[in-house]
């Protein structure tokens, strides 16, 4: 494929809100991830959450209200992104530029709430909730058009963790088909009760800080993000090198056990990119420090790439934040190839030896060009992206 | 919305399972005018032979509707599904599992199944399809409310651009349980399917193109009518009532940011 320009990246998560704030905090050694006290949970767990999201959505955003959308906002107000848009919106025509949301439970807190109000006797919810712009699934994809003003084709692609990795395969393909001359991509997810208490049912959740590769890892630390990019075709300093996708067909909330769906996506992105396992200078791994993602996810890297490329996963610093995980590991990616490093696998003490695959104990300054990024999610839905210098 | 001219795929194979229509044959006659619907239209629960029996029982209406609908569709196919990537645009999934979910929540000891947990990821319905269809190229799971049959059309046309020969488009949804209902009034169940191709092939039945339209296409019958507007997968059934009649039609599709897209289906 010819490289698509990131012509305009950010993102916000449990590190701080935008490009510097996570570089500060990879490089600082600063984790996002905290004892939980999430609203009314009582789960004894650590959670990467996001600060200062009380404020209601205003003016003519209000109908949209709930945490999704007010940290798509914020998310969107970070590191020129809404200006970006702007001056792409003047160049093609809004209706020409396509909205890409990954997302898996978009804001579904708001149904939480609505069902905790609910009149018990009368067994109705509450009247100013509105599912279509908050709960439903397509509400961030419709949220987002409408705070930048875009008049084009939208989707919210949901394939729980690989929704806002996948959302760059299919703008790729809507822009090579005509449907759209640029697109912005990306996803959100917030924290909600479903999520803290199903992973908690499924017993995926870490009692402590998730350690990713860790010989005693032992479950998930759930994060929140947002997570944008603009992409354009023409040539620019940072790029979409490859996409590939596949699927397990093999179980609901397992990987299949020997990464074979995890080593096709990776495959289908490098033949994607016209590239080899030797391009590829760090893999910003999956990672989410479950016992069974991260042995299957080193037998694909190991088979695939080899050993010896430097691989983490940065899920000991943001908690895994879901639908949002893909854009939140493309923009931390991005920012390796910005700024010449590559960020150590937090919370690793003692990497399990039956994985064989090169991961980063200590972060260090390295020249950077191509990273590849995993994305895997329940449903054995898989997504490799390859981003760097064109 | 402007859509290329000449964006063209050819539709392989229909499956379908919706009220008074548990399988294509039976709703191309109703959809054709050759046979009139019996009001009210009836809705037998879907049992796709796919899923092992244990999980047939155990399975959400939403992942047996986009099921049922694949299996009618994989009955007359030339296509070899299992190679095929897939496209599952659907606006809610299965809000019967919000339902669950958040009573349970909104409850002192928030004991959360975790079937229903793992179940109420919007890509379930694929997952499930993956695993009893041995399918594993990629799939697409979309959401765009009433705009999911465009946004899933869309979808799957750009696959085909993209150089995939042939992609399966399953829309689906169902009725969300009170007091949901009062919030997302889906009526009924609707599961559509769709095989389509990048060439012509000699089981090819029509040839679909993407074009402007100035008016959204509604459904003479008004039982079929008011089943389209109750169910964001049943928006397809314009284009399939183009196919069921035979020759050329416009059919106008509303999208999710409600302009139009134009489907010219030129039945072969």
């Amino acid at each position: 494929m010819r490289p698509l320009t990131v012509s305009a990246w950010t993102a916000t998560s449990a590190l701080g809100r935008g490009r510097e704030a996570h570089a500060r905090a990879l490089t600082g050694e600063r984790s996002g991830l905290a004892p939980e006290r999430f609203e009314t949970c009582t789960l004894d767990c650590f959670v990467g959450e996001v600060d200062g999201l009380g404020e209601p959505l205003a003016a003519a955003l209000a109908p949209w209200d709930c945490r999704n959308n007010r940290l798509a906002l914020v998310g969107l107000n970070q590191d020129g992104f809404v200006a970006a848009v702007a001056r792409a919106r003047e160049r093609y025509g809004a209706a020409r530029i396509g909205v890409f949301l990954g997302t898996s439970t978009s804001g579904i807190q708001q149904a939480e709430l609505a069902y905790r109000e609910r009149d018990r006797i009368a067994n109705r919810l509450p009247a100013q909730f509105d599912h279509g712009l908050t709960s439903c699934t397509y509400s961030i994809a419709g949220f987002v058009r409408t705070a930048l003003g875009l008049e084009g084709m939208s989707a919210a692609i949901s394939t729980a963790c690989s929704s806002s990795a996948k959302v760059f395969a299919s703008a790729r393909r809507a822009m090579a088909a005509g449907f759209c001359d640029a697109a912005v991509v990306g996803g959100v997810d917030s924290l909600c009760l479903t999520t803290l208490y199903g992973f908690n049912a499924l017993q995926l959740v870490a009692r402590e800080a998730c350690r990713p590769a860790d010989v005693a890892r032992n479950g998930i630390s759930i994060g929140e993000a947002a997570g944008f990019a603009l992409l354009e075709r023409g040539d620019g300093e940072l790029a979409l090198l490859g996409d590939g996708e596949s699927s397990d067909a093999y179980h609901m909330s397992a990987p299949e056990p020997n990464g074979r769906g995890a080593a096709e996506s990776m495959r289908a992105a490098l033949a994607r990119a016209g590239l080899t396992g030797s391009d590829v200078d760090y893999v910003n791994l999956h990672g989410t420090a479950t016992p069974a993602n991260d042995a299957a996810e080193d037998k694909a890297v190991s088979a695939v790439l080899g050993t010896a490329v430097p691989a983490s996963s940065t899920k000991g610093w943001t908690g895994h934040t879901l639908g949002a995980a893909g854009i939140l590991e493309a923009v931390i990616s991005l920012l390796c190839v910005q700024h010449g490093f590559l960020p150590r696998s937090l919370n690793t003490r003692n990497v399990d030896p039956a994985l064989r695959a090169n991961v980063l104990r200590e972060s260090r300054s390295a020249s950077v060009n191509r990273v590849m990024s995993n994305s895997f999610g329940f449903g054995g839905s898989n997504c490799s992206l390859i981003l760097g210098r064109p | 919305m402007s859509t290329p001219p000449g964006c063209t795929a050819f539709l392989e194979a229909v499956g379908l399972v919706a009220p008074g229509m548990p399988v294509w044959e039976q709703a191309r006659e109703l959809l054709s005018g050759r046979r009139s619907p019996q009001v009210p239209l009836a809705f037998a629960p879907p049992q796709p032979q796919l899923l092992p029996p244990n999980e047939r029982r155990r399975a959400p209406l939403s992942v047996l509707t986009a099921l049922q609908a694949a299996e009618d569709a994989m009955a007359r196919t030339a296509v070899a599904v299992a190679t095929a990537p897939s496209v599952f645009a659907s606006s809610d999934a299965e809000m019967a599992i919000v339902h669950r979910i958040s009573s349970a929540l909104a409850e002192p000891a928030r004991i959360v199944s975790p079937t229903d947990f793992h179940n109420s990821v919007h890509n379930a319905a694929s997952g499930y399809f993956g695993i009893a269809a041995r399918a594993t190229q990629p799939v697409t799971t979309l959401s765009a409310f009433d705009g999911s049959f465009a946004a899933g059309l869309r979808e799957s046309f750009a696959l085909l651009a993209d150089g995939e020969p042939a992609v399966l488009l399953v829309l689906y949804d169902v009725p969300p349980p009170v007091p949901l209902y009062e919030k997302r009034p889906i009526e009924t169940a609707c599961g559509i399917a769709l095989m389509l191709t990048a060439s012509a092939i000699p089981t090819s039945v029509a040839r679909l193109s993407l074009h402007e339209a100035s008016d959204e296409s509604v459904l003479a019958e008004a039982a079929i009518e008011t089943l389209r507007r109750g169910n964001p997968a049943a928006r397809a059934l314009p284009v399939l009532a183009a196919v069921a009649r035979g020759g050329e039609q416009l059919i106008g599709v509303r999208t999710e940011n409600g302009s139009l897209l134009g489907v010219r289906v030129s039945c072969l």
